[in-house]
């Protein structure tokens, strides 16, 4: 550290142009980026249909349905904290919506209504618990992953009798809804799903309210160093809890428009997708701990899990391979951001 | 001219443990108030009640001649009393502007942030300290500890602190770094701040301090101007004085 008098210049004279792999360096989602090139380049040349129109129509809306809760679970992350139960609120908001339109007779949008309350509810309770009880996020929204999924299945056979409830297409309002969250719309002959709008839009809000917001800011600062956060101010609860009621959001969101698209839901549907979702953000360039990674950066996490799931199919394999493909993918993502964060964080002496 | 901070016979107690009783100290505006003390002496006590993290429960604390009891840090930072911890002074992943805006983003019309504008004010504001950053967009995490505690210094500063409470600033620094931070520590004071500077160490309090208050077992062992102690008696009572010569005339006969 050197000590001046003089007001510093606009520009730096120490500073030479930035390499330009120095500046790549401290964006979290290049890695993403540079994966996702490969896989697109990869089934591009192995395979026929994945660059077709058609085709691309198939991995994109398979990226985009895991992709708005990646990039949910992203900000969650980013602000230090996990859901586990996210996977299953996707099946909890469908069957609220579903059960209260079929078996009730309200109004699809009513019923939408009914089930983003209870959606941002659970969320505020994850949230409270975590921030009432100090202990990891882990452990509580674990204990309401397995409460959701016992309810689920429990009230689904209550009041169906069986473990689906279908019927949708006959509700009042179907119709309406349908177009905004399941409709398709044509490009070049190919049929693309409304979906992958929907999480295009949900990644530009996020990512603008995480880069260019007071509350954006919030968010890495409470990942980063919760205590110091607070010293300075920063609503610390509330931020977090507003992050989970984020995910939760999400998760109605996507519960929404499956159950919107296939007219009917099985009550054990989402199990397992929140690791999924964690994977996305994680390969997004999202840290484990906290306080580094981005929104974008899981929606090109999301775009390689679409891209690679339904590659694979094309190429005509064994879809087991998928499950290696993530294995080899999360390793290899934990490791260049763990290289990314040492470089952020390196002290110099 | 009321004092920036005055305390009369504060004390504190846990349960029943006495953490802090009958100390009694003053901060003036543009002085240094040095805090003294081995572990467990109560110079965090003291330094939590002021900074609005515990209260008091015996005595007087009076900020600008206002008996006040803070009910949390946000209430000490209002009236102008910011603290500077050891370990929680900055958030390591983030920018050096974001960590100095923290809490208190500037913001366009639109309510987005204005980043131009941070940028250039944390680089000004921290060369007004004699900071003198190359980029205020690197990660606070790359720069070194003695420079972390000065943006968060600088933080303070800017943000129209009057008193400045600085717990072990030179702790875990190297002679070099240590040299650094005590320099912005005069800078503050300089610029009319009250500071209270709390460390262990004699050497890193003599050079800055107005006044020394010697803390031992949560009381106060004595307190002085500093035209009233010289460094060798300051580093003798520290060292717990009478005691040190007991155990040095116990060695000897070790030896013997």
């Amino acid at each position: 550290m050197t000590v001046t008098a003089k007001a510093p210049p606009a520009a730096d004279e120490r500073l030479s142009k930035p390499r330009l792999l120095d500046q790549l360096v401290v964006r979290p989602e290049i890695g993403a980026m540079l994966g996702a090139l490969l896989v697109f380049l990869f089934f591009s040349v192995v395979t026929e249909q994945f660059l077709s129109l058609g085709g691309a129509a198939t991995w994109l809306d398979d990226a985009s349905m895991l992709g708005i809760m990646a990039v949910a679970v992203a900000l969650l992350m980013i602000g230090g904290e996990f859901d586990l139960s996210a996977g299953v609120m996707t099946a909890s908001t469908a069957l609220v919506t579903a059960l209260l339109a079929t078996q009730l007779g309200l109004n699809v949008w009513l019923a939408l209504l009914v089930s983003l309350a209870f959606a941002l509810s659970v969320g505020a309770l994850n949230g409270w618990l975590v921030m009432r009880t100090g202990l990891p996020s882990f452990i509580v929204t674990l204990g309401s992953f397995l409460a959701l999924q016992g309810l689920n299945l429990g009230v689904t056979r209550l009041v169906t009798g069986s473990v689906q409830v279908s019927g949708m297409r006959a509700t009042e309002g179907y119709e309406s809804a349908g177009f905004l969250f399941a409709s398709t719309f044509q490009i070049g002959g190919a049929s693309f799903y409304v979906s992958i709008i929907w999480w295009v839009l949900f990644t530009v809000i996020a990512s603008t309210v995480l880069v260019r917001t007071k509350f954006g800011n919030w968010i890495f600062a409470i990942g980063g160093a919760a205590q110091s956060s607070r010293a300075v101010g920063v609503p610390v609860v509330r931020s977090k809890i507003l992050l989970f009621m984020t995910t939760a959001f999400a998760a109605w969101l996507v519960g929404s428009i499956n159950i919107l698209r296939y007219a009917s839901v099985q009550a054990n549907q989402g199990i397992g997708l929140e690791f999924q979702y964690i994977i996305a953000a994680v390969i997004g360039g999202c840290l484990l701990t906290g306080g580094f990674g981005s929104a974008v950066g899981a929606a090109i996490g999301a775009l390689i899990f679409g891209m690679a799931r339904q590659g694979i199919v094309y190429a005509g394999w064994n879809s087991d391979w998928f499950q290696l493909f993530l294995g080899v993918m999360l390793l290899a993502a934990v490791l260049v951001n763990n290289m990314l964060r040492r470089r952020a964080e390196r002290v110099k002496r | 001219m009321t004092s920036l901070i005055e305390v009369e016979n504060i004390g504190k107690t846990y349960g029943s443990v006495i953490a802090l009783s009958d100390v009694s100290t003053v901060v003036n505006a543009g002085e240094v108030t040095c805090v003294l003390g081995d572990n467990g002496a109560g110079k965090s006590t003291l330094i939590k009640i002021l900074a609005g993290v515990h209260q008091h429960d015996q005595g007087s604390f009076k900020v600008e001649g206002d008996e006040v009891r803070f009910s949390s840090p946000r209430e000490a930072l209002d009236r102008g009393i910011a603290t500077v911890y050891q370990d929680l002074a900055v958030v390591p992943l983030m920018s050096v502007w974001r960590n100095f805006f923290l809490g208190s983003e500037p913001t366009t019309r639109f309510g987005f942030l204005d980043r131009r504008k941070g940028r250039e004010i944390t680089k000004k504001a921290l060369s007004d300290m004699g900071i003198d950053l190359r980029d205020v967009e690197q990660p606070v995490g790359t720069l070194s500890g003695g420079e972390r505690q000065c943006v968060a210094i600088a933080r303070a500063v800017h943000f129209g602190a009057k008193v400045l409470i600085l717990d072990e600033p030179t702790a875990a620094l190297g002679v070099k770094q240590a040299g650094v931070v005590l320099k912005y520590v005069a800078q503050a004071r300089d610029r009319g701040l009250g500071v209270v500077l709390i460390t262990h160490n004699p050497h890193h309090a003599y050079p800055v301090a107005n006044r020394f208050l010697l803390l031992k077992r949560g009381r106060a062992l004595g307190s002085y101007e500093k035209s009233e102690i010289g460094i060798e008696e300051l580093t003798r009572q520290m060292a717990g004085g009478a005691e040190l010569e007991a155990l040095a005339h116990e060695l000897r006969s070790v030896e013997a």
